[in-house]
């Protein structure tokens, strides 16, 4: 009888390929995914006069430099950029992997697209150039970020140097109040174990609340593992991910999917599991969250005030925070309610799944948004759901930006910045330092907050917004 | 790959913790030339808005001109993937970061480009940009045979590296080449997943 193994423990040793017996493992991986900034492994690869090893084993979608203004590849006004995001179609297309440029509806962020496509599936080990990789653990994969020259390996050996890091499960058990999402369980997670809080492990999160999200909401909290410094982050799969991934077009159908089935039952953690640190947390004590400052950590309750440096545990933690709100433009002690917005942004590998933008769109009904407002679709198979519900005419009416599918102002690489000084209430995962422009002041919340800002030009707890028309 | 075995230079300190990649390397420069990107290192800490330099920020001070080994705060290099906030860094002379602790995915990239980070004690990193701060300009070494940070005040601290990071990097060995050795075994283990239900 072995001993219990965590979901983790099963898919990292079930990829194994050598062990060097020095804590280093030769680990295989079974899903690539590439975008527009993986130029420069092509390039590696041709300087070494290497093949890519398993061109059917990626896939690729330009997202990063995309324009979102229109389809049209001329629309990526940079040269350069237009350089790179035209150079997949010929890196792909001699390699052999599939490609999903502008021209195809299931473009897409590619964090969005390989769920979607059902590309990501349980139990396998799954890489992108891409930090918020994690986001593909939401159905039970290990997937991380990699650099560019991991990328440059992955293509060349299918296989990754890796060291297994530890494992963490946070638990979060209870009933979600109304108008309380999954945006706002990860950012109060970040909250609680901080921006290095996960650093060196990959977390499983479990417990009551997040069986009962569904599929995207898992993406959602899986995405910003990275913002807790963690490596990977995973659900164990269930029911929920097996009819989320029933039917898409790279699942595995008919008898091979019955036979994938019942493997993947096999994968949950076993009872008795042991991880390295358990964090527990309270659902019910969970209220729309916004981040106040320049790391996702700085996360607090709606109806909270921007903190005091005064109350800061020590000396260098003051003068960070100090930093942070000179950077916020925002005094200590003032009401995040009366914080006016400039800008809203709905999107990005976070936030713009279908779900993301039903749960926008049923606050923007008969509202009207008093201040610019973008509404960017994760994919283009998205963006067409969207429309086929309304949706685009809900944020049309309520005078938000309908785009074209992209990163966008998530990470602002096609041009899609604000202002300096702009305060941007913003569904994306990074409040970085300049992350969406120079000089841009970034608020973290999810889409249903995001609206509600927009359409009272502050920061508004959504549970009280008044009834549309009011 | 550069190989690196051990490195005395000017030390420089950075006093913020979360440094993350887009300080290092703002996104706006992705996609431009390795040549292009020297002038991003930190662009936005040394540059103001009109492009002119901070003088306080350290990097741009004088005593600290030709430094080589940073020493920085927790979780240096969070954030994103971007390879870039690696190779500005070294482009620009950097090849040893010092920090009680490393974004995960700015740690692997290190070991890519023949630079090297090392995790002390938070209190000893502290101390460390302390005597760096009190006495700009002073030099401090970075051992890699012997998995030892010399500070300014002389005093040796032990590091523990991956051993397998360790050798490659001692050796200038890239991983694609040392990994094309084991062809065998990942075709062996390609055969062995093939047969198996998951069809993955």
């Amino acid at each position: 009888m072995s001993a219990p193994r965590t979901l983790f423990d099963k898919i990292w040793q079930r990829h194994v390929v050598v062990d060097r017996g020095d804590g280093h493992h030769l680990l295989y991986i079974d899903r690539h995914l590439m975008h527009d900034g993986s130029w420069t492994a092509f390039e590696t690869l041709r300087e070494r006069g290497a093949r890519v090893r398993r061109p059917e084993l990626a896939l690729a979608t330009p997202d990063h430099f995309t324009s979102t203004a229109s389809r049209d590849p001329a629309a990526v006004a940079d040269p350069m950029h237009r350089r790179h995001f035209e150079a997949i179609r010929a890196n792909t297309k001699a390699a052999g992997i599939t490609l999903f440029h502008v021209e195809d509806v299931r473009q897409g962020i590619a964090h969005v697209v390989g769920p979607e496509q059902g590309f990501t599936r349980p139990g396998i080990t799954l890489v992108c150039g891409d930090s918020h990789t994690a986001t593909h653990g939401a159905v039970g994969a290990l997937a991380f970020g990699i650099g560019a020259s991991e990328v440059a390996h992955v293509m060349a050996t299918q296989c990754l140097w890796q060291r297994k890091p530890k494992s963490m499960r946070v638990r979060v058990d209870g009933a979600l109040a109304p108008g309380v999402t999954a945006k706002d369980v990860v950012l109060a997670i970040i909250a609680r174990i901080g921006a290095a809080g996960g650093v060196g492990h990959v977390i499983e999160y479990a417990g009551s609340t997040i069986r009962g999200l569904s599929i995207e909401g898992r993406l959602t909290v899986c995405n910003m593992s990275i913002e807790a410094g963690a490596r990977a982050g995973m659900v164990a799969p269930d029911d929920t991910t097996y009819a989320y991934l029933h039917g898409r077009p790279m699942s595995p159908q008919g008898a091979a999917w019955d036979r994938a089935l019942a493997f993947w039952r096999t994968l949950p953690s076993d009872d008795g599991a042991a991880f390295d640190r358990d964090v527990a947390i309270d659902a019910a004590a969970i209220a729309p969250m916004v981040t106040w400052g320049t790391s996702p950590e700085d996360a607090l309750p709606i109806d909270g005030r921007v903190p005091d440096p005064a109350d800061a545990p020590d000396a260098a933690k003051r003068e960070s925070m100090k930093i942070s709100l000179d950077y916020m433009g925002l005094a200590p002690g003032t009401p995040m309610e009366t914080v006016a917005v400039d800008r809203v942004f709905i999107g990005s590998c976070t936030n713009s799944r279908i779900e993301d933008l039903r749960d926008a769109a049923r606050v923007a009904r008969g509202r009207k948004a008093v201040v610019p407002s973008w509404v960017v679709p994760g994919s283009g198979l998205v963006k067409a759901q969207a429309e086929a519900e309304g949706l685009d005419r809900v944020f049309r009416e309520a005078g938000f930006e309908w785009r074209e599918p992209g990163c966008s102002m998530c990470v602002g690489m096609n041009g899609d910045t604000g202002l300096p000084g702009q305060r941007i209430a913003s569904t994306s995962n990074r409040n970085f330092i300049g992350r969406q422009g120079r000089g841009v002041r970034t608020h973290l919340l999810s889409p249903a907050m995001a609206v509600a800002a927009a359409v009272t030009g502050r920061f508004a707890d959504v549970r009280r917004l008044a009834a549309p028309g009011a | 790959m550069q190989p690196f075995t051990t490195l005395t230079a000017v030390a420089a300190p950075l006093d913020m913790p979360n440094v993350d990649t887009d300080r290092i390397i703002p996104a706006r420069f992705l996609g431009r030339t390795r040549e292009e990107q020297l002038v991003a290192m930190f662009h936005d800490l040394r540059h103001d808005p009109e492009g002119r330099r901070v003088p306080g920020f350290v990097l741009n001070r004088p005593e600290f001109a030709g430094a080589r080994i940073l020493v920085a705060d927790r979780n240096f290099g969070c954030g994103s993937s971007r390879e870039h906030a690696v190779t500005t860094l070294v482009d620009n002379g950097f090849r040893a970061f010092v920090a009680p602790s490393f974004g995960d995915i700015f740690h692997n990239n290190c070991f890519q480009n023949g630079a090297l980070p090392v995790r002390l004690p938070e209190a000893r990193v502290a101390a460390l940009r302390a005597q760096l701060n009190a006495s700009p300009g002073a030099t401090m070494t970075v051992d890699l045979v012997r998995q030892v940070v010399v500070g300014p005040d002389g005093v040796e601290d032990r590091f523990e590296t991956d051993p397998f990071r360790r050798d490659c990097l001692l050796n200038g060995v890239d991983d694609i080449g040392l990994t094309m050795r084991h062809e065998a075994e990942i075709a062996a283990y390609e055969a062995r997943r093939a047969a198996e239900p998951d069809g993955a």
